[in-house]
């Protein structure tokens, strides 16, 4: 009963301008902003500018130009929310300098974090992708069994088909739901293991 | 962002490894130790945090304090195959894969005493250690790569994003059981009970004309909220034929019962809309 009071409360106002968007009504640049915004807020998940724009039958290029100008304003606005690129689209978020209020708030706890091997194996599988199991058997020195199990579970990665080789075994990448968890836009967005040198080894 | 997820290392080893001499290498959470326990005569084990033989020997030549490109493999083998024993000593089961570098460190060690080929070409003379090495730093790196993406997680985990949105796709609707059907019925007959009866004239409803009575309604208004039937149906009587007649339209599909929430409200639904 309510859901259907509500739907209505929606389309009422939007009426009108149902048949403008259908005649390529022109949508100014702060309109084109604010419809943006509107979406990504709305989104389950990070949403690409091509899938804005694809909704709004505009040029992706419009819609990139005002997510830009809005990533700018929320920049310069300095407030509870960012507006960040991850997974290959956009998200509103909020900083993580205010956790500790939102944790209180939502009474919610960091949550289980995963074991040394699990994480160690995840980073040679980000690293190395396509990645079979008896690669990571040989950089991480141990069997990760368990470990690939655990990653399959929480779909941090998954199978990217069989390599044609003696055994043709299975080869593993990372998801989408690890860039999103993991905080990325995509997979460059991760260092150059080349960098953990130093950490490693000093001057080589 | 990229700051804090850069200077936000938990990690004591990290900063150790910056603050050491180069040349020596870093390794997590590895100080294993024998400490009385308590006033007991039993000691106390602490193991470091090997996950396995690459660790353990990464560990070791921290320990030393030696240069990786250069380690002295006679002197990290013996120290190797020491801790290979307290492992077996203290009857903890040694992993394959501890046994397997054992050999290996093994092997380079004679190979290492073997004089050279004075044959060989100069170029052809490999320093035996090399792969070894190679596939120390490599671990390494990848051990330094992985307490990259554990400061990333935390900080991801200090990031919130709306809650979900109610739509018809993420709250689908909770098919009904039979149980949800009787609890509902209870409740009605539990209020009836309170109600001071006074049935004056015995009504007579017939199981038939009840069940015409459902589908109407039904039929009608499209859907129909249970509730509202059982209350309606008036004696007790009337409410179990009413129960009846909703469980013979539901048997004969021509109403489905659909729950939006757990223990919300049940409506009953025509199937074929006349």
């Amino acid at each position: 009963m309510s859901k259907a009071a509500k739907a209505m409360d929606v389309e009422e106002p939007l009426q009108p301008d149902d048949g403008a968007i259908e005649g390529h009504r022109e949508i100014g640049d702060t309109e084109l902003k604010a419809i943006a915004e509107a979406l990504i807020f709305v989104a389950d998940e990070p949403i690409s500018s091509k899938l804005i724009a694809d909704v709004l039958k505009l040029e992706r290029e419009a819609v990139e130009t005002a997510i830009s100008d809005l990533a700018r304003e929320y920049e310069a606005r300095n407030g509870g929310l960012q507006l960040r690129e991850i997974a290959g689209g956009w998200q509103i978020a909020t900083r993580p300098e205010h956790h500790e209020q939102i944790r209180a708030y939502l009474k919610s706890r960091p949550s289980a974090k995963l074991s040394l091997a699990s994480l160690e194996t995840l980073a040679v599988i980000a690293y190395k992708q396509p990645v079979t199991v008896p690669e990571i058997l040989e950089i991480r020195g141990v069997q990760s069994p368990s470990a690939i199990k655990t990653l399959l579970d929480k779909r941090l990665i998954v199978a990217k088909g069989r390599k044609e080789t003696v055994g043709r075994p299975m080869m593993y990448g990372t998801s989408k739901d690890f860039l999103i968890q993991f905080g990325l836009k995509d997979l460059s967005e991760l260092p150059s293991i080349e960098d953990f040198q130093d950490l490693a080894g000093g001057e080589a | 962002m990229e700051d804090t997820a850069q200077t936000d290392n938990p990690t004591p080893a990290t900063a150790e490894a910056s603050a050491e001499a180069a040349p020596t290498i870093s390794v997590i959470g590895a100080h294993p130790e024998i400490t009385p326990d308590g006033d007991s005569d039993r000691l106390k084990i602490t193991l470091g945090e090997f996950e396995g033989p690459l660790d353990l020997l990464l560990y070791l030549i921290r320990q030393e304090q030696v240069n990786i490109y250069d380690i002295p493999i006679a002197r990290i083998t013996d120290e190797y195959l020491h801790y290979l024993n307290l492992m077996q000593e203290l009857d903890l089961t040694v992993a394959g894969d501890f046994l397997v570098m054992a050999a290996q460190l093994i092997e380079l060690k004679s190979r290492m005493l073997l004089p050279r080929d004075p044959l060989a070409e100069a170029e052809e003379v490999l320093d035996p250690r090399a792969d070894l090495v190679n596939r120390l730093l490599e671990h390494e790196k990848f051990k330094a790569a992985s307490q990259m993406l554990w400061s990333r997680a935390t900080v991801e985990q200090a990031v919130f994003t709306r809650a979900e949105i109610e739509t018809d796709s993420n709250n689908p609707e909770v098919a009904v059981g039979l149980f949800d059907l009787l609890r509902v019925f209870q409740e009605i007959l539990a209020r009836h009970k309170e109600e001071v009866m006074m049935e004056i004239e015995r009504e007579e409803v017939t199981m038939a004309e009840m069940i015409e009575r459902l589908r109407n309604m039904v039929r009608s208004a499209g859907e129909l909220n249970l509730v509202a039937f059982f209350e309606r149906a008036g004696s007790r009587r009337g409410l179990v034929v009413a129960f009846l007649s909703v469980l013979e339209l539901v048997r004969m599909s021509e109403i489905s019962l659909v729950q939006r929430e757990t223990f919300g409200e049940i409506i009953a639904r025509a199937t074929n809309p006349a």
